[in-house]
């Protein structure tokens, strides 16, 4: 395993996605979701949301690195709320 | 409709600019160095065997075709294994998360290599596989299998369900009824995507060259070797590059009629 | 196709989902733990946080060879999906030439990808090539080695050469799909070949020109071999494209972090593309 460097920061990363995983399977096993018609052009279902969300984070992320001297805190508040509008009206 | 004669020149055209480069190779590896770095010639004057003797009675060089047939193999196995029961499933049922699951398969189908390389090479000498044709094959299958299970997909959906209800009422248990009534039924979905295994797992080296140093080393790796302190044998390394070509063609011979299709991924 | 849903049918995926788990997730977790540490060697890695995605974003080598990445692919569809279309479009429909030609084309897609670059790094050689040889007597001066322009021009040659017959293949066997009533049709209404290939044989290859797009960006998008046999980035960094910058930095300099950091912006960029296009197939299978 030590080759695999792990540090602090990124075991808490993956155990938060995991976590999310874990839940989402959870919460579709105890009330299956349908796929609907959001603000997003296409039907999602809520994994998909999901999903669509994650990787936009990613690129919130990367736009406040290579764009501005911003802190990524405040790239990461910026994510979560996205995240969370995605999930709800998406 | 009949095929009208721009056609025919057309393709025939095509056909050439695909051939003529690789006559050059065929052309090159009869010839002997001192003729291939001397005048240019249309085909060999002074026709030898002797590049191609020098591969087969070299260990070091046959033993190059003899590793990369096996990892391909081996691969080739591997995945047909894991993905026609994963392809019915897929192309039957209705699952949790089932197109999340399809589509992070893809992805590993789209992932560049490059960005795998070195953790590849730390993990497979973690488990002890570094130099050996399993971790080749194993790594293989990182893209090999997501195409597999894609490609069978597409072949499965085209037989009719009625065919697998009847199976089961008639007594069949399920791994019966896969193997004996199923898999016949989609041969040329198989033949096709062992194809497309053996192609893709054939034609890759960075992975391959990564995870090798001796033992498993393949073909394609070792012809860096003509590049030596006196130059490059040209000749050698044009009869390595014909004889790469032959387990394709030979390949290809066999799902000619079916590969038009395969392409496709039994998606038409 | 009506699916019944049934969970079990995990049990089937499994294998797959472990095989791949162990060669993707893997890899994928330890490229992250690399990319936000300065590494030196096993025992001494300091945590520098976002520092190497920062350099990495802001490093014009990485912008040069991206934006080339971008051209190349972009040139290569340009060309390759006209092209493949056309020699489809060309091929003999049946007997003993339909299948000759179909195995004469797919050549190109069974050798080894460092053979091609090998094949083609001989034939434009002005010594011992012929066509190196062929366009320098016809007056051109055409050197790959040492100008950029003919070291992308050939590159590109070479890729054409190399996977055109999969587009064309993959059309071939969509133009197959057409029912000759079709085509009855349409000789019945006097319809030019133009309206032919425009309202009929076109929006029937819509899905194997999709995963022929989808194919050839990803493929070139992660072309390596090729180029780094043929030019071997050169001249200069004319044709070092983004797969060959990223093995310079990680295995050439050994720059672990910056070069994970590059890894997964690369990564983001593949997984962004493949959803678009991944995203419009489902949606289209759907609509039929």
């Amino acid at each position: 395993m030590s080759w695999m460097a792990w540090t602090q920061t990124t075991a808490v990363f993956f155990g938060v996605i995991a976590c999310m995983l874990i839940a989402m399977t959870v919460w579709e096993l105890r009330c299956p979701s349908t796929e609907r018609r959001g603000f997003l052009p296409i039907e999602t279902s809520r994994g998909d949301r999901l999903f669509i969300g994650l990787l936009s984070s990613a690129y919130i992320h990367l736009m406040f690195l290579g764009l501005t001297e911003l802190s990524l805190w405040i790239a990461l508040a910026v994510s979560a709320v996205w995240l969370a509008i995605v999930l709800r009206w998406g | 409709m009949p095929m009208s004669k721009t056609k025919a020149f057309g393709i025939t055209l095509y056909i050439l600019f695909v051939l003529v480069p690789i006559y050059w190779l065929l052309n090159m590896s009869f010839k002997t160095n001192e003729e291939i770095t001397g005048e240019l010639s249309f085909w060999p004057k002074e026709f030898t065997l002797e590049n191609y003797t020098v591969i087969f009675t070299d260990p070091s060089w046959y033993m190059g075709y003899f590793n990369s047939m096996t990892y391909v193999g081996m691969n080739v196995v591997i995945t047909l294994l894991v993905a026609l029961p994963a392809a019915y499933a897929f192309s039957r049922y209705k699952f949790l998360g089932d197109k999340q699951m399809f589509f992070w398969l893809l992805t590993n189908r789209m992932a560049p290599p490059a960005v795998f390389l070195l953790p590849f090479f730390q993990l497979y000498s973690s488990v002890g596989l570094f130099d050996t044709h399993i971790a080749v094959a194993l790594a293989h299958c990182l893209f090999n299998v997501p195409l597999a299970v894609w490609i069978l997909e597409g072949f499965m959906s085209g037989v009719p369900r009625e065919i697998d209800e009847t199976a089961y009422i008639d007594g069949y248990s399920f791994p019966r009824f896969f193997v004996r009534i199923f898999l016949p039924m989609i041969r040329s979905g198989i033949g096709v995507t062992a194809f497309f295994a053996f192609m893709f797992s054939w034609v890759e080296l960075l992975l391959a060259r990564t995870l090798t140093s001796v033992e498993a080393k393949p073909i394609a790796a070792i012809m860096t070797r003509t590049i030596g302190a006196t130059g490059v044998d040209w000749g050698v390394l044009a009869a390595a590059g014909v004889l790469t070509i032959l387990p394709g063609l030979l390949v290809i011979w066999f799902v000619r009629n079916h590969v038009a299709k395969g392409f496709a991924l039994g998606r038409v | 196709m009506n699916k019944t849903e049934n969970n079990k049918a995990w049990l089937l995926v499994l294998p797959v989902f472990l095989l791949v788990a162990f060669s993707a997730i893997i890899p994928l977790m330890t490229v992250v733990n690399y990319s936000v540490q300065d590494i030196f060697d096993q025992n001494s890695a300091y945590f520098v946080g976002a520092e190497w995605y920062k350099e990495v974003l802001q490093d014009p080598r990485l912008h040069d060879s991206l934006l080339r990445q971008f051209i190349f692919s972009g040139s290569v569809l340009l060309i390759e999906i006209p092209l493949g279309i056309l020699v489809a479009l060309m091929m003999p429909t049946r007997g003993a030439m339909a299948s000759l030609s179909l195995i004469l084309l797919a050549i190109p897609l069974l050798i080894p990808w460092n053979v091609v670059g090998t094949i083609w790094q001989i034939f434009g050689r002005a010594d011992i090539g012929l066509f190196g040889w062929g366009l320098n007597s016809l007056g051109i001066d055409y050197n790959y080695a040492s100008n950029p322009m003919d070291a992308w021009f050939t590159v590109l040659l070479m890729d054409v050469w190399h996977w055109t017959s999969l587009v064309a293949l993959l059309c071939y066997s969509g133009l197959r799909a057409i029912p000759e009533a079709f085509y009855q049709a349409a000789r019945i209404d006097r319809a030019s070949k133009w309206a032919i290939f425009r309202f009929i044989q076109l929006p029937r290859l819509k899905n194997v020109l999709i995963i022929g797009v989808l194919l050839r960006f990803m493929d070139s998008f992660m072309i390596y071999t090729e180029p780094f046999v043929l030019t071997g980035g050169g001249p200069g960094n004319s044709t070092t494209f983004l797969s060959q910058t990223l093995t310079q930095m990680a295995i050439g300099q050994f720059d672990l972090g910056p070069a994970a950091a590059f890894s997964l912006i690369y990564f983001l960029i593949v997984l962004l593309v493949s959803w678009l296009f991944f995203t419009t197939i489902t949606h289209l299978d759907k609509r039929k």
